[in-house]
């Protein structure tokens, strides 16, 4: 329903060089599938989501594409994304919740997008609006409120509600939860899956949760793809990652997360991710790996196929060089 | 301390490489030299600077002395004419930046110290502190210059450091306010509060934490003042309360006017002091504004606010499995 | 004891067993701020406002021990932390430190104290000041308290500290600005410049809740070596898996108190009261196949301006009773659990 084929994005720096930000993603959701994109800061997981928006800057340069039932929403940028953007895809931004003007009401606020889209306007707006609102748990006459009357929790249902506002089939959300107490992350967790999903109460929506948290998308997501200096450096469905990595970033990133119940060390993964500003020989996470070769150093990993629907960027997986290297 | 082992293994994200190093002048470079506006504003003020200096040695003739007739036009021996008494109207020019850049120059000097001062005290200790001198700083704000300038003047008499005292007097409260705010954001800081918990005392804090931060801010206001005052200078002495003795370009447009120089159609008795006032006020402006904007990134344009990305063909040297 | 690991719950019970005496006692602690009444609430002389962050808190934390004071946001456990450090002044209780009451100490008493008990903040990008090296922040509490004479000595404490807090080697770090550390690298910074004046006590508010995921381990496993050297830690999170990792014990708070206290694990598998229960049942798992359904309680945790009658948890609580309107429950020995493991709750 959703692809990403081959996404690169290349952000100006100020001193004439470049950045590449995210180096040939690609992934596909199937109507109602949720995917957790996953990994450290700066390892391009909100870039991928805002390209896929046609949100970036512009100093960024875009290449690749984002088909959306089959049709490349990039193919003339702007020009193709817009009429896209809010309808098909829509975003809850990291710190959305804080993000609310604080001199208009919750229910304008939510009611813009409509308003810019053209899809509702007046009464059948406001009707509209109060429907939203229900629909991630808030009683629809708040919606004359303002920002400040609602919780932390509240305002964040409310941006979902934003999100909402044209019923897209793709919600992108960044980081929902990361300002919330778990009491509250937990609520919103469960709306989105409510919200998404192949049962979803009322769209059949998909959703790329973006995320540090491992745990989160463990719970939520069908999909995870474990993200690595703009790479996706493995995807899979969430069990298969968690029980047979393939790649040692992603046994490294959950053996660093502790577990409540988990008795296991938690482990730190020692140095920090590669800079993006100047090209990469070999893979990319070869300096901090566990289990690297001698041919990690020189030729970079292509993506592989493991069990089916198991893919890695990983020469560990290659039976030839895992030989040999043994 | 002997209670603690060193620890082993602990260093390993420590031991990476670490993020760039860029050079702490990187700043100066970026803000103030990368900046057109700036590095015109600087440039206009260093040919200024020096003719204030080195004007006894570049004056053509003797500013104060009879060197042709009264209001002679501009001419290949006069370049800007002369002034109702025949003297040389560049060498008065010329003559009268030093006063006027002087005096604009202390006289924000004192509103800095003043303002500054007030303003640290008022946002560091806050509470009776603060409200005690925020009063007295909306006092004098709310006093109209002119008026004030005036009456000084004609209390305390003409000398130029009354005039200087005077200025820095009535232009501190803006700066106090803006400083005020900035320490309080300062204040709130968690490294304020770790120094604070590490047992530093106020003093510290102030002089080490506190005055680094809102130093850049403090400069980039001063030379906002420098214009401020060069311009009340200008009318002070204009109106008559200027010090009698000397010449700034205040003075030499009150000569001009008392000199009847627009009856008598000599413009460039009036024009070249007016002018200079101009642009020496824009280029100072320019300097201050673009150091301003170096400190407050939010005065930028937001990044997603235009949404126009370009779209790239792949070229084949990627190796995109 | 040299082969414990975090991981290890057999040592970890010996070294909470063997750890030292009292370090830290807090008993019946309360801090109160006044809010603002607005312009209006002034004129119209609206009674004065008070939100009671911290109502009557106590426990201990004990030399080589790691004690975790875990809640959501606004359950009072910052400004307990706030209020130990004398950062914030309280209205009653007493805090002792090795046996003094340092709760009624003037401010220039304190500073001995000061050096002794050293607090670690949140946010690395925040708690170093931008426009001092590595060797300036470092240097500054010795500076500040005088401890040590002349440079070389100086030197030598900066040095051995940054090599306790893992940036090694100092060279390396010594001349950097803040700008050019990565975040694991400025909070081994902030605790390099609380090693140096030799504390015995070690705060962590939210130690590592704004780093990555994959330095916060070496962060925390920082501290729990500090823990085995015999420093006495109290760790703030609201990270409830953290807390069980690292910790020996764990204080749960709501609203101001605690509302149950135990060794670590104990607390974690074997939750009394009905508010820990509920925490426990919404920490996400890192195995996908254990979805547990959460027990999500409704609503946020409440405004302590106007503090729910009885026990602060019942409007909330889904096995409150009518009497819990009424009852205010104190802590208390949980029976058939661990040693030490208490709740507040009538129910149990």
């Amino acid at each position: 329903m959703i692809a990403v084929e081959d996404l690169h994005v290349w952000f100006d720096l100020p001193d004439g060089k470049e950045l590449h930000a995210v180096q040939g993603v690609s992934f596909q959701l199937q109507e109602g599938s949720r995917l957790g994109l996953v990994g450290e800061s700066g390892c391009g997981k909100t870039t991928t989501i805002l390209a896929m928006m046609g949100l970036l800057p512009p100093t960024a340069s875009v290449s690749g594409k984002v088909l959306l039932d089959g049709v490349d929403i990039l193919e003339r940028g702007e020009e193709s994304v817009s009429p896209h953007r809010w309808n098909d895809i829509a975003m809850v931004f990291q710190g959305a919740m804080n993000a609310f003007n604080p001199v208009r009401t919750v229910g304008e606020q939510i009611a813009e997008p409509m308003k810019l889209h053209k899809s509702a306007s007046g009464r059948e707006a406001d009707a509209r609006v109060r429907e939203l609102l229900e629909l991630v748990g808030i009683p629809g006459d708040r919606a004359s409120r303002y920002p400040h009357e609602f919780s932390g929790g509240m305002r964040q249902r409310a941006a979902i509600a934003m999100a909402l506002a044209c019923a897209p089939k793709v919600l992108l959300a960044d980081e929902p939860t990361t300002a919330l107490d778990v009491m509250v992350q937990a609520q919103i967790l469960e709306l989105l899956v409510d919200l998404t999903g192949t049962l979803g109460k009322e769209l059949g929506m998909s959703m790329v949760l973006v995320t540090h948290d491992l745990p989160v998308v463990a719970q939520v997501c069908d999909l995870a793809a474990v993200m690595y200096a703009g790479e996706i450096v493995e995807m899979s469905g969430i069990s298969a990652v968690y029980h047979q990595p393939m790649h040692p970033y992603t046994r490294m990133l959950f053996a660093a997360t502790p577990d409540l119940f988990g008795d296991d060390e938690v482990l730190s993964i020692p140095g920090t991710p590669p800079r993006l500003d100047r090209e990469i020989t070999g893979c990319a996470f070869r300096p901090r790996c566990d289990s690297a070769l001698g041919v990690c150093e020189t030729v970079r990993p292509a993506r592989r196929l493991g069990s089916p629907g198991h893919e890695a960027r990983c020469h560990l997986n290659d039976p030839a060089i895992a030989q040999a290297g043994s | 301390m002997s209670l603690i082992e060193p620890l082993q293994n602990a260093s390993e994200d420590a031991l990476a490489e670490g993020v760039q190093a860029s050079s702490r002048r990187g700043f100066v470079r970026a803000n103030l030299l990368g900046n057109k506006q700036a590095i015109f504003g600087l440039a206009v003020l260093a040919v200024f600077l020096f003719l204030a200096v080195f004007g006894p040695w570049i004056e053509p003739y003797d500013p104060l002395a009879k060197t042709g007739p009264v209001y002679a036009p501009p001419s290949s021996a006069h370049w800007l004419g002369t002034d109702d008494f025949g003297a040389d109207m560049l060498s008065l020019v010329i003559a009268g930046s030093r006063v006027s850049l002087g005096v604009g120059f202390f006289a924000a000097v004192v509103a800095m110290v003043i303002g500054g001062s007030v303003g640290v005290l008022s946002g560091f200790f806050g509470g009776k502190t603060d409200t005690f001198l925020m009063r007295i700083t909306d006092y004098v704000l709310v006093i109209p210059d002119i008026p004030l300038m005036i009456i000084a003047a004609a209390l305390f008499g003409r000398s130029l450091t009354n005039i200087i005292i005077i200025i820095g007097i009535i232009y501190w409260t803006s700066t106090a306010r803006l400083i005020r705010a900035q320490v309080i954001a300062v204040r709130e800081r968690v490294y304020v509060k770790r120094a604070r918990a590490l047992g530093a005392g106020n003093s510290r804090i102030v002089f080490k934490h506190v005055l680094p931060q809102v130093a850049p801010l403090l400069i980039a206001n001063t030379v906002l003042m420098v214009a401020v005052a060069i311009f009340a200078e200008t009318y002070i002495t204009f109106l008559g309360l200027g010090d009698p003795s000397t010449i700034s370009w205040g003075r030499l447009i009150e000569n001009a006017f008392n000199g009847e120089a627009t009856i008598n159609n000599a413009w460039w008795a009036i024009a070249p002091p007016g002018i200079c006032v101009t642009i020496v006020i824009l280029a100072l402006t320019m300097v201050g504004q673009s150091v301003e904007d170096g400190l407050n990134p939010r005065l930028k344009v937001g990044h997603l606010s235009v949404r126009r990305f370009r779209l790239r063909p792949l070229n084949g040297k990627l190796n995109s499995g | 004891m040299s082969s414990e690991r975090p991981g290890d719950r057999t040592g970890r019970v010996l070294s909470a067993a063997h750890s030292g005496g009292p370090l830290l006692e807090v008993e019946d602690l309360v801090t109160r701020y006044q809010i603002s009444r607005g312009l209006w609430g002034t004129v119209a002389r609206q009674p004065k406002l008070a939100v009671s962050a911290v109502s009557g808190v106590s426990f201990e934390v004990r030399e080589g021990e790691m004690m975790a004071l875990v809640g959501e946001s606004g359950c009072g456990k910052t400004s307990t932390a706030q209020t130990v450090v004398r950062m914030v002044q309280h209205e009653s209780g007493s805090i002792r430190f090795r046996g003094t009451e340092i709760g009624t100490l003037s401010p220039k008493e304190l500073r001995a104290f000061r050096r002794e008990i050293q607090i670690i903040y949140q946010d690395p990008y925040e708690s170093l000041d931008p426009r001092f090296t590595v060797r300036d922040t470092i240097e500054e509490p010795l500076r500040v308290h005088k401890t040590v004479s002349g440079a070389a000595e100086r030197e030598r404490v900066v040095r051995d500290a940054m090599e306790r807090a893992g940036l090694t080697p100092p060279e390396l770090f010594l001349d950097r600005y803040p700008h050019e550390l990565s975040g694991g690298q400025r909070q081994r910074t902030a605790i390099a410049a609380a090693l140096a004046l030799g504390p015995k006590l070690l705060i962590a508010d939210e130690p590592v809740s704004m780093l990555d995921v994959s330095v916060r381990a070496g962060i925390l496993q920082l501290l729990d070596g500090l823990r085995k050297g015999g420093m006495g830690v109290l760790m703030i999170t609201h990270d409830l898996s953290t807390a069980a990792h690292f910790a020996d014990r764990i204080a749960v708070m709501y609203l101001g108190r605690i509302v149950e206290e135990g060794p670590a694990r104990d607390v974690v598998r074997n939750p009394q009261h009905p508010y820990t229960k509920a925490l426990v049942s919404v920490v996400p798992k890192r195995d996908p196949d254990d979805r547990t359904v959460p027990q999500i309680l409704t609503g946020e945790t409440p405004n302590p301006v106007h503090l729910p009658s009885g026990c602060r948890f019942h409007p909330r609580c889904p096995v409150a009773e009518d009497r819990c309107t009424t009852i205010d429950p104190q802590l208390r020995d949980v029976a058939g659990a661990e040693r030490g493991h208490r709740a507040a709750c009538v129910l149990v």
